[in-house]
């Protein structure tokens, strides 16, 4: 399936009587990956919920969010949080295949996919540990197992809500390596709060800020991802990313 | 330390403590006996006594199985069809309210003399933690999977199975230890108001026959059996939720 387009029109959200943000317009563009940054409770989150569907319904939320070939979002995308809600009663094997569990594959697809996900596992690194259980595995493997679990959902979107924010930075930097390789022509949606990390992944970068939120676009990378840190439109960017940032988080303050 | 071996020490210390007492004061025997006395008559006893441990153990097995098994019933439908948590919750805290002593005659007449009243006592005190303890779990899964599954357009029933149901697995556990330790007592407890056999039916007698070194032999037993009923049914648990410790 090749990635389709997303378009995000008018998107509106409220808590009671708060406005989180108010008539958002967004293009997520097949095979790119977007980028959005931004002062925390600013509503990043909120934002990628609502493209997930998961926000309450009895929230209100309008504006419609549609994906390039008229086929539903919900049945295209596949989710990958902060934390790496591993189930502790599984092994990592059984947790990268949870997907088919939960939607019933046929017992005849099971071996080829868990072969597949074995191979994933394997790319990920992790072929010595598909009998281990999460509480054996260290953060960095943990969210790599998370990642490998949402590539098995093989679904053209993936939505990432600051995935590897809890890592120290050298497990950061090889964990954007393997994502950027993985997520390749994919759609992705991707929240981080770190710039460096947004414009080593990054075709488009965005900052969410002021209230009601609005979407600012910063930046539009050209050069293949990931990048190095020594790439030069990193190092061109990253200043204005840090000046814009800071002032997002200066009127949030 | 192993848990099983530090009760055995607070144990031993407690019944040095006893023959102490009763050796300091020299306290008559139908006051209180010395534990050699209990000993002897424990050895002494040990037909009677093994004849009547026999149905009290029945009645605290099956009592505390079906008490188990209605728990999680009950559990499972005020988590999953919401008018009857409305409806029924309070029932529930009434059967709660209502000490089991008083219930346990009526349940004698209801049920006679024989097993089936004193199972009822032990599913009477026993369902209601086992209960509580499963919904608890059950209401409780973290939201980050649920919303996870929701992603995968998961089945709902499947949703339960791979994952409401585990994580409330460690909860259900803790219900259930309540149970194993109640689940003695509620036996006994049926057996005093109403009985013709049983530990709690041979406590009755040599009561009235002021043999209080068998009472207390009794006693020993029901506490012996209490301790190993408590600590297989943790080791079981244990195992099963094994990714919980």
């Amino acid at each position: 399936m090749t990635a389709p387009t997303i378009h995000i029109q008018n998107a509106s959200l409220a808590y009671g009587k708060t406005q989180v943000f108010a008539n958002i317009n967004l293009v997520l563009p097949a095979g790119k990956w977007v980028s959005l940054l931004g002062p925390s409770g600013i509503g990043k989150s909120s934002l990628l919920r609502m493209i997930c569907g998961l926000i309450d319904p009895r929230e209100s939320v309008r504006g419609t969010i549609t994906a390039g070939n008229h086929l539903p979002v919900s049945q295209q995308i596949a989710y990958m949080a902060q934390t790496d809600l591993l189930l502790p009663w599984l092994t990592v094997l059984e947790n990268a295949t949870l997907g088919l569990k939960l939607r019933g594959i046929p017992s005849g697809q099971y071996n080829s996919l868990s072969d597949k996900a074995r191979d994933l596992l394997d790319k990920a690194g992790l072929h010595q540990a598909t009998h281990l259980y999460p509480r054996q595995l260290s953060g960095g493997m943990r969210q790599r197992v998370a990642l490998v679990r949402t590539l098995m959902e093989d679904k053209p979107i993936v939505l990432m809500d600051e995935p590897f924010s809890a890592l120290d930075a050298i497990t950061r930097y090889k964990l954007q390596h393997l994502a950027a390789e993985l997520l390749r022509n994919k759609t992705v949606f991707f929240i981080t709060h770190d710039p460096t990390e947004a414009l080593r992944l990054s075709d488009d970068i965005y900052i969410m800020q002021g209230f009601p939120a609005t979407l600012k676009p910063i930046a539009s990378l050209v050069s293949a991802a990931p990048r190095e840190l020594t790439n030069r439109e990193v190092i061109d960017l990253q200043a204005l990313l840090f000046q814009e940032l800071s002032q997002a988080a200066g009127e949030a303050a | 330390m192993n848990p099983v071996f530090r009760s055995m020490i607070v144990c031993l210390i407690l019944i040095a403590l006893w023959q102490a007492i009763v050796s300091i004061w020299n306290l008559p025997g139908y006051l209180l006996p010395a534990p050699v006395q209990v000993l002897t008559a424990l050895y002494n006893q040990h037909q009677i006594i093994t004849l009547e441990a026999i149905p009290t153990m029945i009645e605290t097995l099956l009592g505390f199985l079906l008490g188990i098994f209605f728990g999680c019933l009950t559990g499972l439908m005020v988590t999953f069809f919401r008018p009857l948590k409305f409806w029924l919750l309070p029932l529930l805290i009434i059967s709660q309210a209502i000490p089991t002593f008083a219930i346990a005659p009526l349940l004698v007449i209801w049920l006679g003399y024989g097993i089936a009243s004193k199972i009822a006592t032990t599913i009477l005190m026993i369902f209601f933690p086992v209960a509580s303890a499963f919904h608890d779990g059950l209401r409780c899964t973290e939201a980050g999977w649920l919303n996870l599954a929701k992603t995968m357009n998961a089945r709902e029933w499947r949703v339960f199975y791979y994952i409401r149901l585990p994580a409330a697995l460690p909860s259900l556990a803790s219900g259930i230890r309540i149970a194993a330790v109640a689940a003695p007592i509620g036996a006994i407890v049926g057996e005093w108001v109403g009985s013709s056999q049983g530990l709690g039916y041979l406590m009755l007698n040599a009561n009235a026959r002021m043999q209080i070194d068998v009472m207390f032999a009794a006693l020993i037993v029901i506490i012996v059996f209490a301790l190993v009923l408590y600590f297989s049914v943790d080791k079981v648990l244990r195992s099963l939720v094994s990714w919980n410790s």
